[in-house]
């Protein structure tokens, strides 16, 4: 009998080895630390869960397992120095490293998906500009070698991400991009690319702008513009557009108009059919850059969607904003100036009028009616 | 969701709410305005459990490099996991072997514990040279073997598997020398002598610690409800839950049983409060789906913010259970598809071959069809819940 006690006692640490264990239950531990570095200044947020906090250094003072406000306050001085003991930023300076004085100025309390957590406000002085960050985080590895620290590192709009572990504790992060006009011209670059894989904006640009060599005359389109007709009818179009746009891209950005984006999509797609539409069906053929001007509040609504996806830092939103409409403008302007001496050229030939103005805005109509009843019906049938 | 029912409104409305309250990276961070409020539940002090960790912890720490209370520490925290479903654990318990956790050959206690922590994390290879290293040391190790088998029978390795039970034979109790063979035979091609084998010994005995009649009891459940004997596999769910406190696999796979059978009110009332699991979290959410909720879309919003938590720290131990949300509770299939072939490629109990085919019907995807097709036809397991889809899988041979 005691052989089959002592079988079974024996047994039971078996259970342990064949069940599965309970890897699917909730996760493991991990702390959120988000740090934003400005010049020698690093301000951030860590989030800690109470758990861990209460493991490391006892928060539960009556062990009824119930964590009151007044027991985990009483304990603040000890999580921040548990903290700080566990986090070292630096620069570096040279071949050494020079630390930068960190201290927590406020502890409040945040709710996970797996549990509340402590929120320590973080401060940083740094002896110096930083441009590579040099972090070291301990925190929890002696107690949970399964513990993870998530990092978010944000710097003038920009944002890395890191992942401290008991094998990777020490990391050293660039802060790449660190001078404004790096910035500006990132939006810049950012603007122009926009504009130049944005189809939609392409085209309805290239509707508009195809009849501008040619003169609207007896209900027909003929091949006797000036050049500097068609420069001034251009810069009419093209001044309208941008000034429309701007508008309302500034509006969306500063968070003052929003319009939801199938909506705005969806319009921007009708505004190429109907501007495609007017070079075979003649609908506003004199009041083109009116039609830009109403047409590019919608386009604006576009490029503040994707100004916005591309994070926009607080401190310099107007850099931002206006380096992005540069580059807007820039893509546009390298349109035109490629397009307006082709089509200068092009103007008297029976090719251009037929084949160009018709063929082409056929073409381009299709393809806007095709978006528009994807955007219009969420659907995927070809891809803008 | 359908908007134009009331309940579609009432959910969306719910969501938008959730959504507002509890934005997926926490809330807002605040200062509680009473000091009494209780902001976190920890695991209490009263309780003996927690008061007898606490201790070993505490002389572990005055000696850190005993290992014989290292081990029985460590042995606590996993024991403590699988009851609580909280892999906090068995962080405890790794750092409680860190003086043996780096080495390349640690003590064989050290190694059985550290293979079977690693195979919680899904790092099965690791975890099988552990055990291959102490077995070749000492043939004796029972644990060893029977953790050698587990690591085999989830990675599909039935063979293997298989020898490494064999090897238990005069070196451990009769009933789990018969489980640990049932538990293979079951799922390769002989379900149901497997399960009569497994009925015969557990009645044989009968003075089995409650503990590891239950853990029986839960898999002769599973082996009936897959050969699609209800109402025997009814009544283990149900001794099994009776046996011990019932832990969170038990509760998940009785929570399945009930869902298949048109029983989600049931599950509600059962998982009500213990959604701080996620696998339980998931069915209670599946529940309230099937029984038309408008709680459903909170729950699932929840669910998602906690898969994208774990994604966050790059965890993948999830994806069986994280596929079964994106196909059940997303409705896409594609993503399911995706997750349910990467769980695939890692582990392959019967649950891992049911979700790829669920997924790989719905989706229509060739590759995982066949690779179901595949696995059935290498294995010929039975499994009642997935046979009626199998003839729409894609990808015939």
């Amino acid at each position: 009998m005691i052989m089959r006690v002592r079988l079974f006692a024996l047994a039971l640490s078996l259970v342990l080895a064949m069940a599965s264990l309970p890897a699917w239950a909730h996760k493991p531990s991990d702390s959120y630390l988000t740090l934003n570095v400005q010049g020698k200044q690093v301000t951030g947020q860590w989030d800690i869960a109470l758990r861990d906090l209460d493991m490391a250094v006892g928060l539960d003072a009556d062990g009824n397992g119930e964590l009151t406000w007044d027991e985990v306050k009483a304990r603040h001085p000890a999580v921040s120095a548990y903290a700080l003991s566990r986090l070292k930023l630096a620069v570096k300076d040279g071949a050494s490293l020079a630390q930068c004085k960190l201290a927590v100025t406020e502890q409040l309390i945040d709710d996970h998906s797996d549990g509340a957590y402590a929120v320590l406000r973080l401060a940083a002085d740094c002896p110096r500009e930083i441009d590579t960050i040099d972090i070291d985080y301990r925190l929890l590895f002696d107690i949970d070698p399964q513990h993870k620290g998530l990092l978010r590192l944000g710097y003038q709009g920009a944002t890395s991400t890191a992942i401290f572990t008991p094998d990777a504790p020490h990391q050293a992060l660039a802060v790449a991009g660190s001078s404004r006009w790096t910035q500006f011209s990132d939006y810049v670059k950012h603007g122009v690319w926009h504009i130049w894989i944005g189809f939609d904006h392409i085209l309805f640009l290239l509707s508009l702008l195809l009849p501008a060599v040619l003169i609207f005359d007896r209900g027909r389109w003929q091949g006797g513009a000036s050049f500097k007709a068609a420069f001034i009818d251009v810069l009419k179009i093209v001044t309208a557009f941008t000034l429309a746009h701007s508008i309302t891209l500034s509006l969306a950005v500063l968070g003052v108009l929003s319009v939801p984006s199938r909506v705005v999509e969806s319009a921007i797609a009708l505004s190429v059919v109907l501007a495609a539409l007017n070079n075979i069906w003649p609908l506003f053929q004199r009041r083109r850059a009116v039609a830009a001007f109403a047409f590019g509040l919608i386009h604006g609504f576009g490029f503040a969607s994707v100004l916005l996806d591309l994070g926009l830092p607080a401190a310099s939103l107007l850099l931002s904003l206006v380096g992005f409409n540069v580059g807007v403008e820039l893509g546009q302007l390298t349109i035109v100036a490629i397009f307006l001496p082709l089509a200068y050229l092009a103007r008297k030939t029976a090719f251009y009028r037929k084949i160009v103005l018709v063929g082409g805005s056929a073409v381009i109509f299709a393809i806007a009616l095709v978006w528009l009843i994807e955007r219009l019906l969420d659907l995927k049938i070809i891809t803008p | 969701m359908n908007l134009f029912s009331p309940h579609g409104w009432l959910s969306a409305l719910l969501l938008l709410l959730l959504l507002y309250c509890a934005a997926p990276a926490g809330a807002i961070p605040h200062i509680p305005a009473d000091g009494k409020q209780v902001v976190e539940r920890l695991p209490g002090r009263s309780n003996p459990v927690q008061r007898e960790l606490l201790q070993l912890r505490a002389e572990l720490s005055k000696n850190p490099n005993d290992l014989a209370l290292a081990s029985r520490l460590a042995r606590r925290y996993i024991e403590q996991a699988r009851i609580e479903g909280d892999p906090r654990y068995l962080g405890y318990a790794e750092a409680a072997l860190a003086p043996w956790w780096k080495q390349a050959a640690p003590p064989d206690d050290a190694l059985v514990l550290r293979a079977t922590l690693r195979q919680s994390t899904h790092q099965f290879p690791l975890a099988l040279q552990d055990l291959d290293t102490v077995v070749k040391r000492d043939s004796d190790n029972v644990q060893a073997w029977l953790t050698r088998a587990t690591v085999q029978l989830v990675t599909g390795d039935y063979a293997g598997a298989k020898s490494s039970c064999m090897r238990l034979y005069s070196r451990a109790p009769r009933l789990v020398v018969d489980t640990c063979l049932a538990n293979i035979a079951s799922v390769n091609g002989e379900a149901r002598p497997a399960y009569a084998k497994l009925k015969a010994s557990l009645a044989a005995s009968p003075d089995a610690a409650p503990a590891i009649k239950s853990w029986v009891e839960t898999l002769l459940a599973e082996m009936a409800e897959r050969a699609g004997i209800d109402n025997e596999a009814e009544m283990y769910f149900q001794k099994a839950l009776k046996e011990d406190e019932a832990d969170s696999y038990l509760l998940g796979a009785w929570s399945d049983f009930l869902l298949d059978r048109g029983r989600a009110p049931e599950v509600v009332a059962l998982l009500k409060d213990k959604t701080r699991i996620d696998a339980l979290l998931l069915r209670y959410a599946l529940a309230l789906k099937a029984t038309g909720s408008p709680e459903a879309a909170v729950q699932t919003a929840a669910l998602q913010s906690r898969f994208d938590a774990a994604m966050l720290r790059g965890d993948t131990v999830h994806q069986r259970e994280q596929a079964r949300f994106e196909l059940a509770l997303r409705g896409d299939a594609a993503r399911a598809v995706k997750l349910a072939m990467l769980n695939w490629a890692v582990q392959k109990e019967p649950a891992d071959l049911r979700i790829l085919v669920e997924a790989a019907a719905a989706s229509g995807d060739p590759a995982a069809g066949k690779a179901a097709r595949d696995w059935i036809a290498r294995t010929h397991i039975e499994e009642r819940a997935i046979t009626p889809l199998l003839p729409k899988l894609k990808g015939q041979p």
